[in-house]
């Protein structure tokens, strides 16, 4: 059982990275990675949001939408099938969580609070989080395996945020040419980090 | 008839000048994992621009309606239902593009260009207007994503929309596929070089530089 877990959660890490193999969360991932204190700040706060919802959002899935889900009110509702709300659930789950996070942090926890700042509200459009429940939903996760998941995929983007952030810092001194400044030598540094990231690839677990 | 010009640089403005992937960087997260065949990266572009362009249509009809503390929410909604409607369409027409574009269709929900449209020009633009700036802006990115797809598919497989455009070594013609074209990484690439191409056209797209490198010290300043 636990090596089922510890496999899952090295896959979601290195193999299946969020934002070098799936490219998700790029928007945030290439703005929000000049410095690495920010990087690192932001790289907590989706963590903790993905640990969150991954696992509320499967225990609504397994509760309320799915096929047959509400036989616990009634027989009656056997033949229900509420998937197609999915979308729209799962976006309200984020955005709550986000909410009250942010509120609970602000109240608890005042320096995390301060720490992630503007990076937290921003976190709700971030598909990475989005990405990651609807990875649970396509392979059917049950809550145990969301909880280790949601933890795995947040840390692997958390990585790669930091790891080019730290590139980034170096960068800045380097001659580019001029056509390539910023964006473009950001978008190839990425391509080369995701290149590295690939090698994990032949790792069987 | 003051207002052609205008619309006309709404509806194409977005394609070159102000690229919503090229310049602006938004909507790049589900952009990049869908251009390896033509067929996926057509119906990505058809999904994206029909949502940019409704949702801004709707949310710029009730703009008026809408209070500013809960607007974010407001517009979340007007979109997820929308990408419902576009997710429920394919799946019950195009069952296998449907399958093969997985989580992206619904990742158009958290795209950033449907979002950033919404909430940079439909909150104060007419509907008609908005809806012509969704088409835009949905053009812009198509047009990106086009030429991924069609440099990838083609380079990768030697296909385009899945029929063979340049015959392969393995059914006896003479092209090697060049396999990295398919990979993840080869996007960032891609995309890197295209984002050159277009800045060493318009240089006014240039980033300002962060830190200037001072030049050797030259041998009459050394004494």
């Amino acid at each position: 059982m636990f090596e089922h877990y510890l496999s899952l959660f090295i896959k979601a890490v290195f193999i299946e990275n969020m934002a070098l193999a799936f490219f998700l969360g790029m928007c945030t991932f290439i703005a929000i990675s000049k410095k690495i204190e920010s990087a690192i700040g932001l790289g907590i706060a989706v963590v903790v949001v993905l640990g969150v919802t991954v696992p509320i959002n499967q225990l609504l899935l397994s509760v309320l939408l799915n096929e047959g889900a509400l036989t616990w009110i009634s027989e009656d509702l056997a033949g229900v099938d509420l998937r197609f709300l999915g979308l729209l659930t799962y976006i309200g789950v984020i955005a709550a969580v986000v909410q009250i996070l942010e509120m609970f942090l602000d109240k608890y926890v005042p320096s995390l609070y301060n720490a992630l700042g503007v990076f937290l509200p921003l976190i709700t459009v971030n598909c990475a989080i989005l990405g990651a429940t609807l990875f649970m939903v396509e392979r059917e996760y049950d809550f145990g395996e969301s909880v280790v998941y949601g933890f795995g995929a947040g840390t692997g983007w958390a990585l790669a945020i930091v790891t080019l952030a730290g590139i980034r810092e170096k960068l800045k001194y380097s001659d580019v040419p001029e056509g390539l400044r910023g964006l473009g030598i950001t978008f190839i540094t990425v391509g080369l980090m995701s290149l590295g990231f690939m090698s994990f690839s032949g790792v069987q677990l | 008839m003051s207002d052609a010009p205008k619309t006309k640089t709404i509806l194409l403005g977005p394609i070159f000048n102000d690229n919503p992937i090229g310049l602006q960087i938004l909507g790049i997260c589900s952009a990049l994992a869908v251009t390896t065949n033509l067929n996926t990266t057509l119906t990505m572009c058809l999904a994206l621009t029909l949502v940019t362009a409704f949702s801004s249509f709707f949310i710029s009809s009730i703009r008026k309606h809408i209070p500013t503390s809960i607007r974010i929410i407001v517009q979340m909604i007007i979109i997820a239902s929308l990408v419902i409607v576009v997710d429920q369409a394919l799946k019950a027409y195009a069952y296998g593009i449907s399958k093969d574009l997985s989580v992206f269709v619904g990742l158009i929900i958290t795209n950033c260009i449907v979002m950033g449209r919404a909430e940079a020009f439909a909150m104060k633009n007419p509907p008609v207007l908005s809806f012509l700036d969704g088409i835009g802006n949905g053009l812009g990115y198509s047009a990106m994503l086009l030429t991924l797809g069609v440099i990838r598919e083609l380079s990768g497989s030697g296909k385009l929309f899945g029929i063979e455009i340049i015959p392969l070594v393995s059914d006896g013609g003479w092209y090697v596929p060049c396999g990295i074209m398919l990979l993840p990484p080869s996007a960032f690439f891609l995309i890197g070089l295209i984002i050159w191409g277009l800045r060493t056209v318009k240089t006014d797209q240039v980033e300002a530089i962060d830190f200037k490198i001072t030049s050797h010290t030259k041998v009459k300043d050394a004494f």
